[in-house]
Order: C-alpha cells, then sequence, then structure tokens
C-alpha cells in the first residue's frame, strides 16, 4: 500500500480542514492538494489495492490499469486548473464541493468493484448538485432540485443494476460485460447513459450547468460526463447499441446550439455534442477507437473547461448571459477574447490545436471500421462545432452589436488558469505524443497528413463561408428551447395539479364523512372509556406521565432544531450501523 | 499584439482587408486540396478534390436551416416564460 496513495482520499479528506484555513494559507492548499494528487497519478503503478471482503462480497477500492490513469491524469490537472480559476473565492462552500466532486470522480475512476463505484457515483450527484445550489436563486434552485432528482433517479437504477447483475453473475467486480446483456446490465448502462447525457437523458446537464455558479460550472463540465464516459469504455465497449446514441447525439447538440440564446447553455449542448464521439468511439470498440474516445475525452476536457472559462469570464465581469444581451467586449477583454478562441479552436478541431488530434482518431477509427454513415454524420457535426463555439458565440458575445457595456478583463487568477487550459489545448495540438503514449492501446494513427490538414481546414473555413453568408439567419433569439426536461417539468406541474385538486377534495370528502358519522361514535365510545379510566386506570397513567414529562424535559434540551445537526446524527446513525454490520456479520 | 490581432477581427476599419484575407484563404484551401497525394482514400469522397469544402458548407447550411425549422415550425422555440 506505500507505493500507492489514492487521489480521491487526498481530495476528499483534503476537503475538511478548507473551512477553517485563514485567506493566503487556504489558497496555497487550495492549489498544493491537485499537485500532489497529480504526483500521485504520476507515481502510479498499474495493480490492485484495496481489496476486502464486505459483507460477503469481493471488493477492490482501487485497481490502476492503463485506461484508468489516462481519465485520472486528465482529472487532476483539470482540479489544479479549476481551482486556479475559483482562487478568488471568498467562501468556503464551493471549494469543499469542488474537492469532494473531483474526488469522488477519481473515485469512480479506480473503483474495482460495483459498490465501491456507486458510493463515489453517488458522491459527485451530491457534491456537483452543490456547485449550482450555491448559486442561489429561484432558478438555480429550481434547475438543482430537478438535476439532484434525475441523478438520483439514475443512481436508484444503476443499483438496481449492480444488485440484478450480482445476483446473476455472482461477481461486483467491475468490468468488461460479458456475454449475453441481461436486465441488470442494461439498468446499469441506462444509469451511465444518463451521466452521460445521452439524449433523450441529456436534459439535466443544459438545464443545471448554465444555472450553476461561474467557477462551479467550470468543474461540472469537466467531470461527470467524462466519468460516464470512462464506465463505458471500460464496461460496454464494442456495443452497437452505442456506435448510434453517439453518432446521434452529436447532431442533436449542434441542433439546439443554433437554437440556444444563453451562452453557457449554447456550450452545455456541445458537451451533449462531443461527448456523442466519444460515446461512438466507445461503441465501435476496436483499438483505435477506443484510444480515440479516450484521448478525445482528455482534450476534451481542457478546451471545455477553457470555453466555460470564457463565458463564465463574460458573465462574471458583465452579469449578463444572454447573446441577445452582449456584444462589443472584444475592446474591454482582449485576452479573454483571444483565450476563449484557443478553446474555440481546439473543440472545432484545428490544425495544431487539441481537437485535430484526437476527434479525427474516432472518426478515422469509424472510417476502418467501414461505418461510412457514422463518419459523415460526425463530420458534420464538426462543421456544427465551428459554426458556434467558434464563430456565432463569440460572434455576438465579443464582437457583433456594440451593447456599450462597461467591462474589463476578469481577475488574474481566472486568466491564469484559462492561459494553462490554454497552452495545453495547442501543446496536444503540436505535441500529440506523449498523449499518444498514455493511451491504452498502441497508437498506430499520423493525424498530420496533407489530406487531413486539407480536408479539415475545407470543411471549417466553408463553414465559415455559410456563417458570413448566412448571419442574419442566426441572430440569437430571445427564447429557450424546450428538451426532454418537459416532460418532468410540466410532468410535475401535473403531478401537483393532482395532489392539489382531485386529491385535496378527496381528502376534504373523507375528513366531512368522519366529522359528521365517526366523530360522534368516537365521542360517546370515549365518554364509556372516561368512566372506567377515572376509577382505575387513573393512577397508573399519571405515574407514567410524570416521568415522561421529566425525561421530554431531557430530550428536549438535547434538540437543536437544525436541520443540519439531524442529518449529521443521521449519518452517524447509518456509519456505526454499518460499522456494526460489517464487524459483526463478516 | 494580441490586442491588436483581436482588433483586427473586430474593427470596423479592417472590414475590407478581413474580407480578402478569408477569400483568399479559402481560394488555398481548395487548391491546397487538389495538390495533397490521397493514397489512403478509401471512400468515394475522399478521392474527390474540393468534397470537404462542398460537404463543410452544405452541413452548416442544412445545419442553420433544419435547427431554426424545428425551433420555429417544431415549436421547440419557446418565450422565456414558459415554465413559470
Amino acid at each position: 500500500m506505500t507505493d500507492f496513495v489514492h487521489p480521491a482520499l487526498l481530495f476528499i479528506l483534503g476537503a475538511v480542514p478548507i473551512p477553517f484555513l485563514k485567506e493566503t494559507i487556504r489558497k496555497a492548499y487550495l492549489v498544493l492538494v491537485p499537485l500532489l494528487a497529480f504526483l500521485a497519478v504520476l507515481t502510479m503503478e498499474p495493480g490492485t489495492y484495496g481489496a476486502a471482503t464486505f459483507i460477503g462480497q469481493e471488493i477492490l477500492i482501487a485497481k490502476v490499469d492503463r485506461l484508468s490513469i489516462v481519465f485520472a491524469t486528465v482529472f487532476t490537472i483539470m482540479a489544479l486548473i479549476g481551482m486556479i480559476y475559483a482562487l478568488h473565492l471568498t467562501r468556503p462552500g464551493q471549494h469543499v464541493a469542488a474537492f469532494v466532486y473531483v474526488g469522488s470522480a477519481l473515485g469512480v475512476v479506480f473503483a474495482g468493484d460495483y459498490l465501491t463505484l456507486y458510493l463515489f457515483w453517488e458522491g459527485m450527484a451530491f457534491a456537483s448538485a452543490y456547485l449550482v445550489f450555491a448559486q442561489g436563486g429561484e432558478k438555480a434552485t429550481g434547475a438543482a432540485f430537478r438535476y439532484l432528482m434525475v441523478h438520483v433517479t439514475g443512481g436508484v437504477a444503476l443499483l438496481g443494476g449492480i444488485l440484478l447483475h450480482g445476483a446473476a453473475t455472482g461477481s461486483l467486480l467491475f468490468g468488461p460485460m460479458e456475454g449475453a446483456i441481461g436486465v441488470g446490465a442494461y439498468l446499469i448502462l441506462a444509469g451511465f447513459l444518463l451521466n452521460a447525457a445521452v439524449p433523450p437523458l441529456n436534459a439535466w446537464l443544459t438545464d443545471a450547468y448554465p444555472e450553476a455558479t461561474v467557477t462551479g460550472a467550470v468543474f461540472m463540465s469537466a467531470f461527470t460526463t467524462k466519468t460516464a464516459v470512462y464506465v463505458l469504455a471500460r464496461a460496454f465497449p464494442g456495443t452497437e447499441l452505442l456506435v448510434w446514441l453517439g453518432a446521434a447525439m452529436a447532431l442533436y447538440g449542434v441542433v439546439y446550439a443554433v437554437l440556444e440564446n444563453d451562452c453557457r447553455r449554447l456550450l452545455a449542448y456541445h458537451i451533449v455534442s462531443q461527448v456523442g464521439y466519444m460515446v461512438a468511439g466507445v461503441g465501435i470498440g476496436t483499438e483505435m477507437a477506443v484510444n480515440g474516445a479516450t484521448s478525445h475525452a482528455f482534450a476534451h476536457i481542457l478546451y471545455k473547461a477553457l470555453l466555460f472559462m470564457g463565458a463564465g469570464a463574460v458573465i462574471y465581469v458583465t452579469g449578463r448571459r444572454k447573446l441577445t444581451e452582449l456584444g462589443g467586449l472584444y475592446r474591454t477583454m482582449p485576452l479573454t477574447v483571444a483565450l476563449y478562441m484557443v478553446g474555440a479552436f481546439a473543440i472545432s478541431a484545428f490544425p495544431f490545436f487539441s481537437g485535430f488530434v484526437t476527434k479525427s482518431m474516432v472518426v478515422a477509427a469509424a472510417g476502418q471500421d467501414h461505418r461510412a454513415l457514422v463518419m459523415l454524420a460526425l463530420t458534420m457535426a464538426s462543421s456544427g462545432t465551428f459554426l458556434h463555439t467558434g464563430l456565432k458565440l463569440p460572434y455576438y458575445m465579443f464582437f457583433g452589436t456594440d451593447r456599450k457595456l462597461e467591462a474589463r478583463e476578469p481577475p488574474r487568477n481566472m486568466l491564469v488558469a484559462m492561459g494553462m487550459a490554454a497552452a495545453l489545448c495547442i501543446a496536444i495540438g503540436i505535441f500529440p505524443g506523449p498523449l499518444y503514449a498514455l493511451l491504452p492501446y498502441p497508437v498506430d494513427f499520423e493525424p498530420y497528413t496533407g489530406a487531413h490538414v486539407t480536408e479539415s481546414l475545407g470543411i471549417l473555413m466553408f463553414t465559415a463561408l455559410g456563417f458570413v453568408i448566412f448571419l442574419r439567419a442566426l441572430d440569437p433569439e430571445n427564447t429557450i428551447s424546450l428538451d426532454t426536461d418537459w416532460f418532468y417539468r410540466k410532468g410535475a406541474r401535473g403531478f401537483m395539479w393532482l395532489a392539489e385538486k382531485p386529491l385535496a377534495r378527496y381528502e376534504k370528502a373523507v375528513s366531512d364523512v368522519s366529522e359528521t358519522t365517526v366523530l360522534p361514535l368516537l365521542h360517546g365510545s370515549a365518554r364509556a372509556g372516561l368512566r372506567l379510566d377515572l376509577n382505575g386506570v387513573d393512577g397508573v397513567v399519571n405515574g407514567v406521565a410524570r416521568s415522561i414529562l421529566t425525561g421530554g424535559g431531557a430530550l428536549r434540551r438535547l434538540q437543536t432544531g437544525v436541520v443540519t445537526h439531524y442529518a449529521l446524527a443521521m449519518i452517524a446513525g447509518v456509519i456505526a450501523a454499518i460499522v456494526v454490520f460489517a464487524v459483526v456479520w463478516r | 499584439m494580441i490586442e491588436r490581432i483581436v482588433d483586427f477581427f473586430g474593427d470596423e476599419r479592417h472590414a475590407l482587408r478581413r474580407r480578402r484575407l478569408f477569400y483568399l484563404v479559402l481560394v488555398l484551401i481548395v487548391v491546397a486540396d487538389f495538390l495533397v497525394s490521397r493514397e489512403h482514400a478509401e471512400y468515394l469522397w475522399e478521392r474527390l478534390p474540393g468534397w470537404s469544402a462542398v460537404y463543410g458548407f452544405g452541413s452548416c447550411v442544412i445545419l442553420i436551416f433544419v435547427s431554426k425549422f424545428l425551433g420555429h415550425q417544431g415549436g421547440l422555440m419557446r418565450r422565456e416564460d414558459y415554465y413559470d
């Protein structure tokens, strides 16, 4: 165990002292922990750690192999960048949530069995929901509750799947699904697909991310969907369904991005689109495709965070988020524009930017696997990606109509974080070697061929021509777009109507009956009882009542009325129960 | 330097030069696409020089108009107070 420090532990235990640290020390600490975690991942040896048995089940806290190391590497780098971006926050709440969130994501990436995975999976959902709650206000709170509800539902599906799968195969170890996929495996797949935001299970993402805090959204854009890609790559490589879901979601996100007016919601739809490439890559399942999906996840985390940081900087400075209300910021925020554009070129897969060396691997793998249609769909989605994140969003946010907004560059820590992400986007694009060397399989792919470069540039620059010609058709409109969250947002309203109208009427009718007929009957029997009571039982009852009264007084002093205290007591109770259970039953 | 580059893409003064540069780049890309070697071409379209320009432009136009059609005629775009 000495050669392995679990990075999840560093973050989760490391979150505890944050609220107690003072200003400068806290800042140093927030940077130090991700650095240590990054070192821990770099020095990690493949193998299995923390094997034990728990209530008769084999569990494996950490299983380290090439696939988990790639994801852990980029997760810790991203944690560092995200923490630097958030350093200016004075209240510790979001830092603690971000630490637990990152730690849980790392816990999933190293989980060797389904129980460990599930535990960290839920940890991620709750910690990330806090980053939306922290924004405050009615809209954010509503979105956060919906986010939590959807993830808890997904978690239940996952847990059900785990139990069924465990019962069917007799093992809870986490690895590739073998043989025919049963009900349990399908439920697990559904839980994974929900976190990967595969339509129609995508709406939680585009609903909640734009409502999160400026710094929180940066973390969220990186971890939840990419852990889902990781678990899919681990458990379901080569599942045909995923190829088509992935190709469809790549286009789905792009179509919605045309309609969007909220800058971060537009970017959120592009997460859906980009994760489509990864899901398709996992579905194709060849060595090259899984390499492509993995490397694309690596690059995606960095450029997507960069884009969210750029849009977040604009929101931080101007307080506005709608494209119809933004414009002309390039004069006051040139550095932000330049850094944002690096992210935009990376996501659009321009040569010498990171997307070029990773996205094309997925597309090439589709071609090699003789899937012409998938290849064409993904290429079309690349065109749409540049159209929105590279042209529409920066045009209406930074250029376009000058709205005479008062603006300035964001705080220096934000610019430094964006600069780090931008540097990595370019470095990976120019020197893909080190990233390729990290990938799970040997890489036999050369991105920089003449034909590939001219083809990419042709697709992208002629997309720009279309943008220039049809610019007016793309003008943002003051609308919101209906997505699959319509079903539960309107559905919940129907449920509330049901509860308020028919159910309330039924309840009133029942209470009327009880008042007119049942109550007199009870009164009569009570009077009869009273006579009996007064004579014999009274003495005994009085004695008991007196003792309860004194006991109650003592109990009342224990009750604080603060919900968090009760919650803490409950958690302590659950932990105690688990310990007793584990020790006594083993 | 960054400020000057950003300014070049933003300021109205450079509009004409910007447009000329853009068209020059487009022409260069198509010309280059005719010159590069294509020994690994597997699909029909990969052998056609200039295909990517056509597909890129076509994709862009299709995406804009299909999405806007779905948004306006398909009823996906709603007023902002739709859920309130």
